[in-house]
Order: C-alpha cells, then structure tokens, then sequence
C-alpha cells in the first residue's frame, strides 16, 4: 500500500544512520527529504508542515539520550507523531444503539460506495447479522441495479422503493421493511455528491432526519490527492461521519489521504478495501500502516494472514510427513495452494520488513506466472505420478508438458527442484547436518 | 459557455459573493516577498501538481521576478500562470476522425467517470451529425452495461452489449464488425475499471487491442484515459503503466467541477505528453468541454470560495 513512501523513508534514516548524532544539520535535511516523501504520498500540505514542526522540536530535544542510535531516535519520533494522529487499534461498528442498526454510506462520485455497501454486507453476514441494502442513489444511471445484482450475488435482500420515491422517503421505509423481516443491520448506499453540491448535501441531512442512524461512514479514495482534507472536512461539518473507509488501497497509492482524513475529522479509518471481489474487505489497522509507512513491514498482518490460511491438521500431517521422507509432488501441490490461500504474492511480499528494496529486483507477476505454471504441471500428473516421480519417464514428461501447457524442460525443472528439497528435508531431520546447512545461509 | 465561466457560475450559485481573485490570493499582501513565493508554493502543491514540479517552478519563478523586477503581487501572479501555460504548450487535443469508423478506448482506474464520459463524448458527436455505437466493453462489474446502456439512449447512439462476463475481446471484435459493416462513423468502447497493478487486466487491455486490429487494422485510433481531477500523485503511476501497456493518445480529466484542480494534469503532460482534450465539469449529458489551456491555468490560480467565505466569516466574527 505504502511502498513509495516506505522506500523514501529507507532511504533518509540509511543517511541518518551513518551519521553520529541529530544535529540542527542533519535534522534539516532529513525534514526535508520527509517533507517531499510525505507531500509525494498525497499527505496534505498543511498537516505535513504542522507535523514536521513537531517532530523536529522533539528531534532536537532528544538528541542528548545515548543508549539508542539517532537513527533509531528519529524513526521513533516521527513512527509515534503519525500513529497518535492515525490513533491506535481495531474496534467494530457501533451497533448497538438502536435496531435495526443503521450505516449510511456517503462519499464523492467514484469513491466505491456502492462496491462497499456490498462488501460491508458480506462483512457483517460472516459475523452473523442480518443485512438489508438499501438503494438510496436514485441518480446514477443503473445505480439501483448495481446494488440489485450485488445483493443477489451474496444472498442479501435488498430495499429500492418505488420509481417516485424520493431519498429520505426509501431509507424510511426500508427500516420498516427492515423491522417486518427481522432484518438487524440496514445499510444505506447514496448517490455520490461534490461536497459543495448544496441540495445533494441537505438530502442527507433530510435522512439522517428520517432515520435513526447508527454510524455514517465516509468512504473515501485512497487514490485522493491534497483536496481530501476540504473534501472530508466539508463532509463532517455538514452531515457529520463517524467512521472512515478507504478504498482501492490494493492499488500502489502511497494513501497520504489516510492520514490527511484522519487529522481534520479525528474520525477512525476502520475498513480497507483491497480489491474487486466482495470478500476484499480488510479491518483497517492504522498503526500497522503507520508501521508500513516507515518501512518496518507488517510482520503482525503477515502472522495472521499465515494462521488463517494454514490448515493446522494438514501442516501436522506434513510434519509428520517430511520427517518420514515420504512428502510427495501431491504435498507439494497442497503447499502451493496454502501459500495462494494467503493472497497474491505482491500483497505477502510486501508485509516483510525491508522488502521495499527488493522488490525493485524481483518481478512479482513473474513469480507468480512461475507458480501457476508448477501447479499446472502437477496438475497435469496421474495420482501415481504425484506419488512416485521416480516413474517419469520421457513419454510421461511429454504427455504431461503438453497437458499443462508447458516444455518438456519446465517438467524436468520442476522434477530437480522436487528432488532437491526432498534431500533438503533429508537434512531437517539430521541436527548436525542442519546446524552445517545454516551456515550455508546468508541470512538467519 | 466557457468552462471558466461555468465554473464561476457554480461557484456563485454556492457562494454568493465573487471577490477578485488576485485580491483573495494576495488578500493584503502588496510587496512581493518571500512569504509571497512560500504562498506560492502552498497554491500549486495543494493543486495536486506535485512537489518536485512545484517546487522547480517556484525556484524558476525566484529568478525570473528577480530579474524583471516585479514589484506587484498581480504581476507575478500573471508570471506563474505564463509559465504553467507555457508547460502545457500543445496539450489541447481535438480527434481528427481521421478515418472511418474512428474507434476510441476509454480507459482508467475505477471510479473515474469512464461511463459517463463516453456518453457525453457520443452525445456531442451526434450533435456534429456523427453515427455513433457506444460498446459495452465492461462486462465485469455489476450494472455496468445496464449504466452504459442508458447514457446511449441519453446521448442518442446505437448500443452494443453482450451478456456478462463475456470476454470483452470478442464483445469489441463482433461491435467494430457491425460498425464496419453498417459504416458507423465513431465507435467508443467503455473498459472496465482497472487498477494500474492488476498485470492481468492489463493483459487483458492488450488483447483487446489486438483483436480490434484484426477487424480494423489501424484500431482503435484513440486510447483515452479518463482521469478524476481529486486524483493524487498516484496519477503518475497510473498513466506510466497503462501507457507502457497501451500508448495512451488523449486524456480526459472529469469531476473539475469540484474542489479539486486537478494539477497532476500538467505534470502528467509534462511527463509522458499525452496531451488533454475535455475537462468533465457535471453530471448532465453536455457537462463534457473541450479543454482549453488557459482556462485550466487560471482555475488553478481560482481560490477556494468555500474557504475564502469562511475565512470572511470567521474575520468578522473577531
């Protein structure tokens, strides 16, 4: 999500690090260098000034303080300037002051709101409520049916009204149909509006008359530029927002608008979303970002990412396998569906620390092209063949490469590397030969 | 009218009172000095132009009013909009119709206003006496085709859809078939919304551009990116990918009827040369302009009337 800025800040602490102390100089330079990275990321002009302020002050302040490097002084200054404007930790949606708990979605044109309206349904279903969609953009050419065929994707009823029924008049009634079919949660999409569009922006105060809201969420483009803090502001002085959602951050947006909405509405930014299916939606962590954006990866997302994919009893099995050398190219292919589980390489390559800089030498859509390919050869293999590649001979190579689309040296490839972890793994179960393969490693 | 005029108009319609622009910007400043260069700065950072470009323009313009010795704030005033005028030297664009049918793709990320722009685009070209087919090349996202569908009939243009999820390839290579056939003047196909990192829709955007040259070789004549004027630096990234995948040949900037200036559109053609033909500045069927340079220059220097009204607000209130 962050990458770019990431890379900068790599780049700038590198520099301080070589150096023995914060000084007025140094100090200097590195506001400067930040200043560009920030403004380069869309935070806005004036918070970046207001924040750099700030860290400044206290940069100099700490320069005493001997038992940590300046580098590592600096990060912790700015890490912990940005985190108490992003605020800390998860918490849900507020649903419980009223039933049928009621969100309304707001935003600009294009901002993604009736895609999260969707996703957030989904949400909501996997934590056992009971959603209703309600159609409340009645401008937007085949808006309605958008919402329509969404809800019928993911088995959401959803409330349009009548053709003459105006905004306000929809959400009333969609409550009550809400109450009549023991629906919980309502979720309101509205037409996307400028927020200097006058009557547009007085409708939504028309329904936040007519209906009890729960939470008004502000859905907003992490693609934003510097005008996300008068487009956010405007919004919150003249409706009001209680929680935030960002999205396409599964875009390369370095997302400075995160931090811009944040400062001037102090309002929590609690969803992500991160792609095109209805299932991308992410709870928002913001020191996590926070932690991105200074390059020190996202060890905790990566963790957890890992655990929900990972089926415990099969990495058992595996275990026990590979102990008794009788893991297999049908293991292998498990494997490569746990690692796809986790989601696309690029998202996994970039919650590792210091990944920013490698990535320039990797080509992510390569590897990801390599690992389909392997599953398809696999895939391409008799049961007997998964189990015993010892069989492979030249006819079955060939049969197999053109079953899977390949050349017979990619099956060949495919088979070396097999065999070589197999002797690998040998080498897991001797200590000593393991305490020599360490050595072997450049990294620990 | 003039986009300009327009604009001023909405302005107005939001805010009753009009002040002189030079006067908002420089409000009580009469000399010019450094905190005039530093305001400067501010104006065409926050304009989205980026801060590498802001800030060599601003170094630029240092130099220069040192050495013409401008005194009044206004001047130099008329010195920054000169200069951004004169990067944008060439951007504005008119399609030549050079050929017949004259097939245009419309791309860009999602939520930029690729729908709307194409049926405003159709509706103009019908207005010129033009046959339009309008292609429904989003096959991808719910209602797409429903939403493209309508701004046809709006805009008075023959429709081309297939059903959902057909591969878009095959829906383009059947409609220039049509349009061929049938002697269309002017073929616009809708894309779906892509983000720039989705290496397999871009594969996608390349197939589609070599199954239109097996109908029409020279097609399609036009790429066009639409770009939302609130978009941010990532705009650079955006147009470097889908550039490198599709030569982009026009640019359409929508939503300029906003807040937002939309400065990343200099830095854009500075960058890669893709010059501008529209600004999009409203939601009805002739909100479509066609852009004019200077126009765009002095809106960006056009403050915020929201602000300046609260700041007056906010003045009297003390």
């Amino acid at each position: 999500m962050f990458e770019r800025l990431t890379e900068r800040f790599d780049d700038i602490f590198q520099k301080i690090k070589g150096q023995g102390i914060i000084n007025e100089k140094n100090v200097d330079e590195a506001i400067r260098e930040i200043r560009i990275a920030l403004l380069e990321a869309d935070v806005n002009y004036k918070i970046v000034k207001e924040l750099l302020a700030k860290v400044k002050e206290k940069a100099l302040g700490r320069k005493v303080v001997k038992s940590v490097s300046p580098g590592q002084a600096f990060v912790k200054i700015i890490h912990d300037e940005m985190v108490n404007i992003m605020g800390e930790g998860f918490s849900g949606l507020e649903l419980e002051k009223n039933k049928p708990a009621t969100i309304m979605l707001v935003g600009l044109q294009g901002s993604g709101k009736t895609t999260h309206a969707g996703k957030l349904a989904v949400y909501l279903k996997k934590k056992y409520h009971r959603p209703l969609l309600v159609a409340g953009d009645i401008y937007r050419p085949a808006a309605i049916e958008q919402l329509k065929t969404l809800g019928k994707s993911i088995d959401v009823p959803v409330y349009a009204g009548d053709t003459d029924m105006s905004p306000p008049e929809i959400c009333r009634e969609a409550l009550k149909y809400a109450e009549q079919n023991s629906l919980d949660t309502v979720i309101i999409d509205t037409a996307g509006r400028l927020q200097i569009d006058e009557p547009l922006m007085e409708e939504l105060n028309e329904i936040k008359k007519e209906v009890t809201l729960n939470e008004i969420l502000f859905v907003a483009d992490a693609m934003t530029g510097q005008e996300a803090v008068n487009i956010a502001s405007t919004f919150h002085n003249k409706v009001g927002m209680d929680v935030v959602c960002l999205t396409k951050l599964d875009g390369d947006a370095r997302g400075g608008a995160a931090l811009s909405i944040k400062y001037v509405t102090g309002k929590p930014i609690k969803f992500a979303g991160t792609g095109e299916k209805l299932s991308d939606l992410e709870e928002f962590h913001p020191e996590r970002m926070v932690s991105r954006i200074l390059g020190m990866g996202d060890v905790v997302s990566l963790v957890e990412k890992a655990q929900e994919s990972v089926d415990h009893k099969k990495a058992k099995e595996l275990e026990r396998k590979i102990k008794k050398q009788q893991f297999t190219l049908e293991d292998f292919l498990e494997q490569l569906h746990q690692v796809k589980k986790m989601g696309s390489l690029d998202k996994i390559f970039d919650m590792i620390p210091g990944s920013q800089r490698l990535k320039g030498n990797i080509n992510m859509q390569d590897s990801a092209k390599e690992l389909k390919k392997t599953e398809a050869i696999i895939l391409s293999m008799t049961p007997l063949e998964r189990k015993k590649p010892k069989i492979l001979n030249g006819s079955r190579r060939k049969r197999i490469a053109r079953g899977s689309g390949t050349r017979v040296q990619d099956v060949n490839k495919l088979i070396k590397n097999f065999n070589q972890m197999k002797k690998m793994m040998k080498m897991f179960k001797n200590p000593k030969k393991m305490a020599r393969m360490k050595q072997m490693f450049p990294f620990k | 009218m003039k986009f300009f005029k327009k604009l001023q108009n909405r302005l107005k319609k939001t805010q009753e009172t009009f002040v002189n622009r030079v006067d908002t910007l420089f409000k009580g400043k009469k000399t010019v000095d450094d905190e005039l260069f530093d305001e400067m700065e501010a104006i065409l950072i926050q304009s989205d132009l980026g801060v590498t470009p802001a800030l060599d323009i601003v170094e630029d313009m240092r130099k220069q009013a040192r050495e013409r010795k401008v005194r009044e704030p206004g001047q130099l005033l008329e010195l920054f909009k000169e200069e951004i005028l004169h990067l944008l030297e060439g951007s504005e664009k008119t399609y030549a119709f050079s050929s017949s049918p004259f097939v245009f793709f419309v791309i860009g990320v999602n939520g930029v206003g690729k729908t709307t722009t194409i049926g405003k685009l159709g509706w103009q070209y019908v207005q010129e006496g033009k046959r339009v087919m309008i292609v429904a090349g989003d096959t991808f996202r719910a209602a797409a085709v429903e939403q493209l569908q309508i701004w046809a009939e709006r805009a008075g243009c023959t429709f081309f859809s297939k059903p959902m999820n057909t591969d878009p390839s095959a829906v383009i290579y059947e409609a220039l078939q049509k349009a061929d056939k049938e002697g269309f003047d002017c073929v616009l196909v809708d894309t779906a919304g892509r983000l720039h990192t989705r290496g397999n829709l871009l594969d996608e955007l390349k197939k589609m551009n070599r199954v239109a040259k097996k109908v029409i070789p020279d097609a399609p004549h036009e790429v066009v990116i639409v770009l939302d004027a609130s978009t941010g630096q990532n705009a650079l990234a955006q147009v470097k990918t889908f550039h490198e995948h599709l030569p982009l040949t026009g640019m359409v900037i929508t939503k300029l009827d906003g807040t937002s200036k939309g400065g990343i559109a200099v830095s854009l053609y500075h960058d890669y040369n893709i010059p501008i033909s529209h600004i999009g500045i409203g939601e009805e069927v002739e909100d479509l302009r066609e852009f004019s340079a200077k126009d765009f220059v002095e809106a960006l220097f056009l403050p915020d009337e929201n602000k300046t009204a609260e700041k007056q607000q906010a003045d009297s209130s003390t």
